[in-house]
């Protein structure tokens, strides 16, 4: 199958951020950087898709400035075989920018099936995918938790619901999200790492839509007061009751 | 000032507390002006349009039709996006839910315009739609701006309360944008859970059970204290979906639920990283770890460093006497 598999550059979670001078963003300095945590079981699926049906071709795709290129060298040496760069400057924070810059590059490569991180875990903001699809005129199943394309015409998919869950199809061509379940991504070989280097990776103008997104200000939300061991056994148990109800006023 | 209109999510015939949510929400951007609700379902969901009035809804623009009877983005976008245009609407409001993220970037994206998402509040500045949203797993808050009319904005579930504020809920039948029945994207089956049980996003009390429970079964003790609340749901760590003890649904953390009720109790959670960045922003956290180091007492407002097989059943007869005398 031609598989896409659209990839974002996120810093990790794991660490404490500060807000940069501009107040309007987190300051990089110090940051480590990784794919984004559903985009990497989004690369995941598609790599599992192809090897099911043995064969086809999956492009990776990230926007942003060049530092994007070493994400799309992970993607690579997971199993990826091509990866294209939308260069920006910077990734904006409005998704409808990024859609239109990312159908531009979708629409001409006949794709089976295009596939993206239910969302990204930075800007959290769960609209591109859904976004490509509507400007692709393609059928879009979001935040799938299982995902079934083994027939070639069709998708079959679970979303996970509030207290539910239902079960969608759609033909091919389609734009699917991928969630939580769908697969876990595998750890990049020597091998693969090395296979990355002579993969071929496109350099191109990145195409953004309007922005009418932006953000006025990031900042931090105030620390947790530091909190309190009661005691190592149930004797605290009536001392816990009693702060529930008189200090925390919940119960 | 012009209209606002509101998406009232309904799933099986029921409308959803996050529709009146959205029309309270729309109700407060509103202030004097008008608010336009959109109902859409099988015959019958138009009877829930009063409760909408009820909420602040000026009209209710109802579409029955068998192919709404499930989930229909495609068909409720393309209804959204004409909705929007017909009543000049100067902002769209749908829920943060699982359906409102699915069919809000296809709205914006009809609309052409950007969308900000998933909202703990939200007010006019100006001409400009400004709203909070918790970027960065909740570690960072952004104040994002939107210029775009109209502006498509999405409303995390339970940042607006429903509040009655009576308008007069006029119906106005409002026909499908094309045949809902032959969209490409079908919803073939919804299984609901027990509808009796508070989703995570919706209770005010959550308890979480982890590896430190050793087994699914062991769940029962986190079950039985989830009971004794009354209000209370229960979460679950990564690592005991991935180990199939609970359902994916019910993981909290990074790449699950982000939860912040009033009170959330974490037993036999050690804290990881993954698993804190869902829960951080609870209003009280209270944890049960036998390890005294374990990192979720960082968070934690208050802690038992003692056996969770010993301690939790003694809390959930302490809730119980305590639920009882109030």
């Amino acid at each position: 199958m031609k598989i896409a598999v659209a990839i974002k550059r996120v810093p990790d979670m794991d660490t404490r951020f500060k807000i940069a001078p501009s107040g309007t963003a987190v300051d990089e300095t110090g940051l480590k950087f990784d794919m984004s945590d559903f985009d990497g079981y989004a690369a995941e699926a598609a790599l599992q898709i192809n090897e099911k049906q043995g064969g086809g071709e999956i492009t990776a795709i990230s926007l942003g400035p060049d530092v994007v290129q070493e994400t799309l060298r992970k993607a690579l040496s997971m199993g990826l075989d091509k990866a294209v760069q939308l260069k920006a400057d910077a990734v904006p924070f409005d998704g409808y920018a990024i859609a239109e810059a990312l159908a531009a590059e979708l629409k001409g490569g006949s794709y089976d099936l295009i596939l993206f991180g239910r969302m990204a875990i930075d800007s959290s903001n769960q609209s591109v995918g859904p976004m490509v699809a509507e400007l692709l005129g393609l059928p879009c199943i979001s935040a799938v938790s299982q995902l079934d394309v083994s027939d070639g015409k069709t998708v079959k998919a679970r979303r996970e619901l509030e207290g539910a869950y239902e079960e969608v199809t759609c033909p091919l061509p389609a734009v699917v999200t991928i969630d939580e379940g769908v697969a876990r991504p595998r750890y990049p070989s020597l091998k693969g790492i090395m296979a990355a280097k002579k993969k071929p990776l496109e350099v191109k103008p990145a195409q953004l839509g309007p922005v009418t997104a932006t953000v006025a200000k990031m900042e931090l939300p105030p620390e947790r007061a530091a909190g309190r061991i009661l005691g190592e056994n149930a004797d605290a148990v009536p001392e816990l009751v009693r702060l529930l109800q008189t200090e925390a006023k919940v119960l | 000032m012009p209209t606002i209109l509101a998406f009232a999510e309904a799933r099986a015939g029921q409308l959803r507390k996050v529709a009146l949510e959205a029309v309270t929400a729309a109700r407060q951007l509103a202030g004097g002006d008008q608010v336009h609700a959109v109902l859409v379902g099988e015959g019958g969901i138009g009877a829930h349009a009063a409760a909408l009035g009820q909420h602040g809804a000026d009209v209710v623009h109802v579409c029955e039709h068998a192919g709404f009877a499930r989930h229909n983005p495609e068909a409720l976008a393309a209804l959204l996006a004409a909705a929007a245009n017909t009543t000049g609407a100067r902002v769209v409001v749908l829920p943060a839910s699982a359906h409102g993220k699915d069919v809000a970037p296809r709205v914006a994206a009809k609309l052409k315009v950007g969308l900000a998402a998933d909202l703990t509040s939200v007010a006019f500045e100006g001409d400009a739609i400004v709203g909070r949203h918790p970027v960065n797993t909740g570690k960072v808050l952004a104040t994002v701006t939107l210029t775009a009319k109209p502006a498509v904005v999405t409303m995390r579930p339970g940042a607006v309360p429903p509040a009655a504020q009576p308008k007069a809920g006029t119906v106005q039948a409002l026909a499908p944008v094309g045949d809902p029945s032959a969209s490409r994207v079908v919803t073939t089956t919804l299984v609901q859970g027990n509808t009796a049980k508070l989703d995570l996003g919706e209770a005010p009390v959550i308890v979480t059970g982890g590896r430190g429970l050793k087994a699914a079964e062991h769940f029962a003790i986190v079950e039985a204290l989830a009971e004794a609340f009354g209000n209370a749901a229960v979460g679950a760590t990564r690592a005991v979906t991935d180990d199939g003890w609970r359902p994916h649904s019910d993981q909290i953390g990074q790449t699950g639920r982000l939860v912040s009720p009033d009170l959330y109790i974490a037993v036999g959670v050690s804290g990881a990283i993954q698993h804190l960045a869902g829960m951080r922003n609870s209003k009280t956290i209270v944890a049960i770890n036998k390890d005294k180091e374990a990192p979720i007492f960082k968070i934690a407002d208050y802690g038992i460093a003692g056996d969770a097989f010993e301690v939790v059943p003694k809390l959930t007869e302490a809730v119980k006497a305590a639920r009882a005398q109030s």
